[in-house]
């Protein structure tokens, strides 16, 4: 009775957030040095079929820093994100972690939640853990992780009853759970509405200061990127055009002149990129 | 909780209740209409006996256990005819989902065959069997065969490619993606093909019964009509009515118990 109570109300994303934020804060680790891998490409390529997307990407990403990938629709970035997560095959080129990976070790979240409809959202999670689905701790892995995007009272729930911003969080759950020392992100919150984004971005923020892992975020929103990352990567003509480094401390003040000044620098090399087409 | 409880239990349990009974409305008026028709002479109950002639045929078929051992056949051809094309169709909805190797080795030629409605191989089917349990069993099985075969290969090839991805990603093995994300996917699919299946088994059943059988709910009706019985004829079709209702509801249970995550199913 008590659930059919609490679905017939209306749960906003925001007033859901307010209720697990006080538990979620759960006490600050050390940001954790050895967590994130660093990232080394080289002269990266990959066409399909005439179709030269990616034409030489070089780049090196420390340990733990939070890159945003940004540049015009259709420039690559997508195939970019799937090269680095070993999705696709590379046609010239290399990509690096500087060690052996496992992998449970490199994650990557879509716009689309991909969660399984016949799953409880708690089994969801535990498809994260990779070989470690059958452990006996999975279920408190899992549990965890949920609790970590504020989700512990939906565990039992079916995906298709969730909010776009909930299945979202159970997507980043599911890709947190094998802790992860990389994580991609291809446009994850491309389609949720603008409040939810930002409490979406600030989850990411959070997560990613609590793990250390390092981030790839792909994103079409230059306010978003500036917003979470470290470093923003502008892609056009299949090379990596503009490499800018956002310098404002965390946590970072929305709307503020310098990342204003920032974006709309960004947003000038995009627009130049457009024009030329 | 029991304050809640109490409070809203009347209004969740009284609904279904009235809904229940809206149901039958028609079906008990049709019948009252129809006995009041056949008592006043309005039909001659050479063209249609009353509902109460048909109940006391019923009641004399059962005290002799002719009725019983009839349905016990029928429903025995039909369950093990169903069992056998529907576990072949299924199988090889499974193989030409998953390989591209057996599609293309068998599918246009499943296809092909699909083609031929199987009620008109039973003239040779009489000749292949005779009137033995084979051919009905081989008729039913047939008929059986294409659809849990298509749905299935249907559901399989439209799982969401996503999904499947996702599942690698995350390093699924090949039986583990079966498991946990295309046979899960498949099966709303499926549950189309067994409804389907369940129509098209009575239906093959019944003429097969009536054309080529010594026992059986179809016989029983045959044997009747020679000996212008006619309200045992009625009842043969009132029960396979009935049978055929029982089945497509014992498969809307399964459906429900098994596809419960299915936003369809879920009533809140
Ligand atoms: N699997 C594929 N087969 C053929 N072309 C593809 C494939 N994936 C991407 N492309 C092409 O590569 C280009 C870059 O795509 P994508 O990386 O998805 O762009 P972005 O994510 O930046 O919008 C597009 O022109 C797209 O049509
Ligand atoms: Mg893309």
């Amino acid at each position: 009775m008590q659930t059919a109570l609490r679905t017939s109300l209306p749960e906003t994303e925001l007033a859901s957030r307010a209720n697990f934020a006080p538990h979620a804060r759960v006490v600050r680790e050390q940001r954790p040095v050895e967590a994130g891998l660093p990232l080394s490409i080289r002269g990266l390529r990959k066409s399909f079929g005439d179709n030269e997307v990616l034409r030489g990407i070089d780049l090196h990403i420390p340990a733990g820093q939070f890159v945003a990938i940004v540049g015009k629709s259709g420039c690559g970035k997508s195939t970019l994100l799937r090269l680095i997560a070993g999705l696709d095959k590379i046609d010239a080129g290399s990509i690096s972690f500087g060690q052996d990976t496992q992998p449970e070790d490199i994650r990557v979240m879509f716009q689309e939640p991909r969660l399984l409809p016949w799953a409880r959202v708690l089994s969801n999670v535990e498809v994260g853990l990779g070989r470690d689905r059958a452990s006996a701790d999975a279920d408190t892995r899992a549990a965890k992780a949920l609790t970590e995007v504020g989700l512990t009272d939906k565990r039992h729930q079916w995906p298709s009853v969730l909010s776009g911003g909930q299945k979202q969080r159970v997507a980043l759950a599911r890709a947190l759970v094998s802790r992860p020392r990389v994580l991609a992100f291809d446009e994850p919150l491309g389609a949720l509405d603008a409040l939810t984004r930002i409490s979406m971005q600030r989850l990411l923020e959070r997560v990613w200061r609590d793990q250390g892992f390092t981030a790839i975020l792909v994103t079409h929103d230059v306010t978003e990127a500036v917003a979470l990352a470290d470093r923003v990567l502008v892609i056009d003509e299949g090379r990596i055009a503009h490499d800018v480094v956002v310098n404002a401390g965390r946590p970072r003040e929305r709307g503020s002149a310098e990342l204003a000044s920032l974006e709309a620098s960004i947003l000038s090399h995009l627009l130049s990129a457009e024009d030329r087409t | 909780m029991s304050l809640i409880d109490s409070i809203s239990l009347p209004r969740g349990v009284r609904l279904p209740r009235i809904d229940g009974l809206i149901q039958w409305i028609v079906p008990l008026a049709i019948i009252a209409i129809w006995q009041v028709a056949s008592v006043t002479g309005f039909v001659p109950t050479r063209v249609l006996p009353a509902p109460s002639d048909v109940v006391l045929a019923g009641w004399k078929l059962l005290l002799s256990g002719e009725l019983v051992r009839n349905i016990w056949v029928s429903f025995w051809r039909a369950s093990i005819g169903f069992l056998i094309g529907g576990s072949i169709g299924f199988a090889f909805g499974l193989a030409n989902g998953l390989s591209q190797l057996s599609a293309k080795l068998t599918d246009t030629t499943l296809q092909m065959v699909r083609n031929v409605p199987h009620l008109a191989l039973i003239p040779l089917v009489i000749l292949w069997f005779g009137i033995d349990e084979s051919a009905k069993l081989f008729l039913v099985a047939l008929g059986v065969f294409f659809p849990i075969y298509l749905n299935t290969l249907h559901g399989i090839r439209t799982v969401d490619p996503q999904l499947i991805e996702m599942g690698r990603i995350y390093g699924m093995t090949d039986g583990e993606l079966f498991r946990r994300v295309i046979f899960p996917g498949a099966l709303p699919s499926i549950f189309v093909g067994i409804r389907f299946a369940l129509g098209i088994m009575w239906l093959t059943l019944i003429v097969a019964e009536t054309i080529a059988a010594s026992s059986g709910l179809g016989y029983m009706a045959m044997q009747a009509r020679e000996f212008m019985l006619i309200d045992v004829v009625v009842l043969s079709i009132l029960i396979y009515a009935l049978l055929g209702k029982l089945a497509d509801s014992a498969s809307r249970v399964l459906e429900r118990l098994t596809l419960s995550w299915h936003p369809a199913f879920q009533k809140r």
